[in-house]
């Protein structure tokens, strides 16, 4: 049996150096004992013995050293034990560690989430205690019992967090310095080594006090996050019994009450607000602009962002009517700003029409959409909405007044004609409309983007280009009209 | 009017949002005050420093700059028709406050909403001024989260993006019905305005490859919202779309669902019940399916009933109950899509599942190793040297796994 005593009990590096030499050696892990100087000898006079021996030693996996260097913190007394041995089965099965049923390898993770664990908890549960010194500056000291020899590897979080202050964390095993520069080590202390008290715990046990909701007790929950073990050193857990007593009376207190009269400064709040506006018949588009931002006629406003209604000048000769905002149109508030309304601005500019001088509009002001993984997915609204929001169409035109109405796709076309109309049956005419504005139909941009041919898709362009060709020769003429 | 010390301002100002769920302080960018003489770090995955017994984590200083407030939301304890003892922080206050509890590692940093005061431009400010105060002045580099008030100016929104990790507007309620009966003066729309901006700064500071120059950093733990649940008659499908449609529509880092509390000085329009917190819990563990393993809202639906996801099994268990024809799933061979619809086994569980199985087949007891408790997982899979048999389509395989009712004893 070869017996080995590390020096230090959680220094990777000195353990690597043993088990190298153990494994040039070819000594198998059951005739290895390893132990730390804080645990005691056995029974029988142990003989520490340098094997010697030039076997070769293989790579391990990243994976190992990453477990390994974690676990080695863990204060079971197996630890080295059971990392030697995973060491010499890795020699021969280098896959070991992806055997995640492996028990040796179960037991290192577990080991080492157990580490994890413990530093986790230190980083969350340690208390500084503000101490002046002479020169009036505020130094900080807490003490903490961790359950591994975790302070080394959580103390450089400390010094991340903390740089600008001077703290030091002691622990029964050890104790770490920052002097706001470098970070160093020293052997353990005790509990009143520290301060026990601090000037703001008082209000932070009153936060602790409020924060906490009477009406939801989960106590489990709450051991299970914070156990029991680390309450002695949290200043806020006397508090927790007392919160448990009281929290149901509390409860059932606040539910007892009666609804009381309101502040009065809540009735003079309310008597400057002024009298409800009478509604009033909407007569400029800005204040239908401000009245569809309320419109519940049908079901769409529920998952859009807001209505988006027309943009453009008061009185324009020429209107464009397309189906819906889209994901864009939505969430900028414009109509026709995404990748449909850059299509719609390049043919207008090639035809020479002006944007900025027409009227361009939706027949639906809300976005239809069905949300599919990470994205919304452009729904075509229905006969019933189109109907719905034809309110506001009819809104719009009336009070913009166009000559010409461009209908931009199917959905426009239902709602300014009415029935099921195609669009290829009635593009590139004039029909004319009751109060005597025409409407001209063509394709909306966005199926443009929807033709995969490049051959289709550059045939579709000409034709849509073609028919804004037409309505730049109908809008030339109005404007020698007016 | 009586001054307060700073205190009693502090019980009533925690009181005051103790209502709000969110506490998370993960998700940021990484940073610390190395090399720097102020304080503060944040380093991805966040830390509950405290739990209260209310089970939730305490990780943040979560305080109201004030609980005046001009609205009167029904649901709201602060609502301007409420007695409860009213307070306001000053700027310096809220800013010395936090240092202090930071320096004392009590919190990861503050979480700061308000009661709207004067109007939503001035309530913002207010907000925006602490955050400046605590990078600026003073060099804190730890986690802050402001409240955004909606219809503030999209300047302060701006800034609010800059100096804090994360930035919220709540939706409040599930449905904009809800909201219009239990809060009239907020408008749905405007929530909804005010995360698309938000929406949209996020996108701008989305790091373009193409593009050399670094965009302006905002907000780099993203934006969240919180709906209440319980206090109105919404059902958990209207809930559970809402979400969805937030998530989708806003890229929302999460959406917290707040079980209904009853509140001090409630109004008369309210459930006077305790929270339904089972049924919130099904609700996050819904909205995680949706987020994690590919489930959609008519699926997870389809395991509920009437518009209400079932409370004694889990969504995804319910989930497979409806659906088991698809069921038993060989461990050995099925993809990692299919597995994620297993009962009992997590994303972790499935990794590590796909990676043992390259090098042998793997038998039952390895799944229990792997995924740590196996009742669950059991008659829905199939493994080297387990079949369930007719366990899968066995009448009385719900009541199996549902938990025991609770205290039920015959005399």
């Amino acid at each position: 049996m070869h017996s080995v005593v590390l020096q230090l009990r959680n220094d990777f590096d000195e353990w690597r150096g043993r088990a190298r030499g153990l494994l040039r050696a070819g000594i198998a892990p059951d005739n290895v004992s390893w132990r730390d100087p804080s645990t005691e000898a056995g029974l029988f006079a142990e003989v520490e013995s340098t094997p010697l021996g030039e076997r070769p030693v293989g790579s391990v996996p990243p994976m190992f050293i990453e477990l390994a260097e974690t676990a080695i913190n863990n204060s079971s007394a197996e630890r080295f034990d059971l990392l030697y041995r995973l060491l010499w089965r890795l020699q021969d099965d280098r896959t070991l560690m992806d055997v995640s049923s492996d028990p040796d390898v179960i037991r290192l993770t577990r080991m080492a989430s157990a580490v994890r664990r413990d530093s986790h908890k230190m980083k969350a549960f340690v208390r500084f205690k503000s101490i002046a010194d002479d020169g009036g500056q505020e130094r900080f000291a807490a003490w903490f019992e961790p359950d591994h020899f975790t302070l080394e590897m959580t103390a450089p979080f400390f010094a991340r967090r903390f740089a600008g202050m001077v703290w030091a964390i002691v622990t029964p095993y050890a104790s770490a310095f920052w002097d706001g520069e470098a970070l160093s080590f020293a052997p353990g202390g005790r509990k009143s080594d520290v301060p026990q008290d601090d000037a703001v715990e008082g209000d932070w046990k009153t936060y602790f006090a409020s924060i906490f909701n009477p009406a939801r007790l989960k106590i489990a929950m709450m051991k299970s996050e914070m156990p029991v073990k680390y309450w002695r050193n949290l200043p806020e857990a006397e508090l927790i019994t007392p919160l448990i007593r009281g929290a149901r009376a509390a409860e059932r207190e606040m539910i007892a009450q009666a609804a009381t009269q309101p502040p009065s400064r809540h009735l003079r709040q309310q008597a400057r607000q002024d009298a409800p506006v009478a509604v009033s018949e909407i007569d400029s588009l800005a204040a239908a602009r401000l009245a569809v931002q309320d419109c519940r006629r049908c079901g769409l406003c529920e998952h859009a962002t807001r209505a988006v209604f027309g943009a453009g000048p008061d009185r324009a000769a020429v209107m464009f009517v397309g189906e819906q905002p889209g994901d864009h149109e939505d969430l900028s508030g414009q109509p026709f700003v995404g990748p449909a309304g850059q299509v719609l601005d390049a043919a207008l500019a090639k035809v020479g029409v002006d944007r900025n001088a027409s009227y361009v509009t939706n027949a639906v002001k809300h976005f239809k959409f069905e949300p599919r993984g990470k994205r919304r997915i452009h729904q075509r609204p229905d006969g019933g909405e189109i109907q719905a929001c034809k309110y506001w169409l009819n809104l719009e035109i009336k009070l913009v007044a166009p000559t010409l109405i461009v209908a931009l796709g199917a959905t426009a076309a239902e709602s300014l004609l009415g029935g099921n109309p195609r669009i290829s049956d009635l593009r590139g005419r004039g029909i004319e409309l009751d109060d005597g504005a025409t409407v001209f139909i063509t394709n909306h941009p966005s199926y443009l983007l929807r033709i995969p041919d490049a051959g289709k898709r550059a045939e579709e362009q000409e034709k849509f280009e073609a028919d804004l060709g037409q309505v730049a020769a109908i809008a030339k003429q109005l404007v020698r009209v007016s | 009017m009586a001054t307060l010390t700073l205190r009693r301002k502090l019980a009533v100002l925690s009181d005051a949002a103790k209502y709000d769920a969110s506490c998370a302080s993960s998700g940021s960018e990484k940073r610390s005050s190395a090399g720097t003489k102020g304080i503060g770090s944040t380093e991805g995955s966040g830390i509950c420093h405290s739990y209260a017994p209310d089970g939730r984590c305490i990780s943040l200083l979560k305080i109201l700059l004030t609980n005046f407030c001009v609205y009167d939301c029904v649901y709201c304890v602060n609502r301007s028709s409420s007695n409860v003892e009213r307070a306001r922080f000053s700027v310096d206050e809220v800013v010395r406050l936090t240092l202090d509890f930071y320096k004392r590692n009590y919190i990861e940093g503050l979480f700061l909403s308000s009661g709207i005061i004067r109007s939503p431009d001035y309530t913002m400010e207010q907000l925006v001024r602490v955050a400046r105060s605590l990078r600026q002045d003073h060099l804190f580099a730890g986690y802050l989260h402001l409240k955004v008030i909606p219809n503030a100016a999209p300047e302060l929104l701006a800034e609010a993006g800059r100096w804090a990790d994360r930035l919220s507007t709540n939706i409040e309620m599930p449905t904009d019905a809800g909201l219009e009966t239990l809060a009239p003066e907020k408008k749905p729309s405007e929530i909804r305005t005010a995360m698309a901006r938000l929406r949209g700064k996020l996108d701008e500071a989305t790091p373009d490859k193409a593009a050399r120059a670094k965009p302006e950093k905002f907000a780099p733990a993203g934006q969240s919202t919180q709906m209440i649940v319980g206090a109105d008659s919404a059902d958990d499908h209207a809930i559970l779309n809402r979400a969805a449609g937030l998530y989708t529509g806003y890229k929302l880092r999460r959406v917290y669902y707040s079980a209904f509390s009853p509140i001090p000085d409630a109004s008369s329009r309210l459930p006077l019940r305790p929270p339904p917190l089972m049924r919130e819990h099904r609700l996050y563990q819904a909205d995680w399916l949706i987020r994690f393993y590919g489930f959609d809202v008519p699926e997870i639906m389809a395991g509920g009933q009437d518009g209400l996801l079932d409370l004694a099994v889990d969504p995804k268990l319910a989930w497979a109950l409806k659906n088991r024809a698809r069921f038993p799933l060989d461990v050995n061979r099925a993809d990692r899509e299919m597995l994620l619809r297993v009962p009992g086994l997590g994303t972790k569980s499935i990794d590590r599942i796909v990676a043992t199985r390259r090098h042998h087949r793997l038998r039952l007891a390895d799944v229990a190793r792997i995924s740590g408790s196996i009742d669950k997982v059991r008659p829905f899979i199939e493994a080297a040297d387990w079949t369930p048999g007719g366990l899968t389509d066995d009448a009385r395989l719900r009541a199996r796994l549902a938990p025991p009712p609770e205290q039920m004893s015959l005399f």
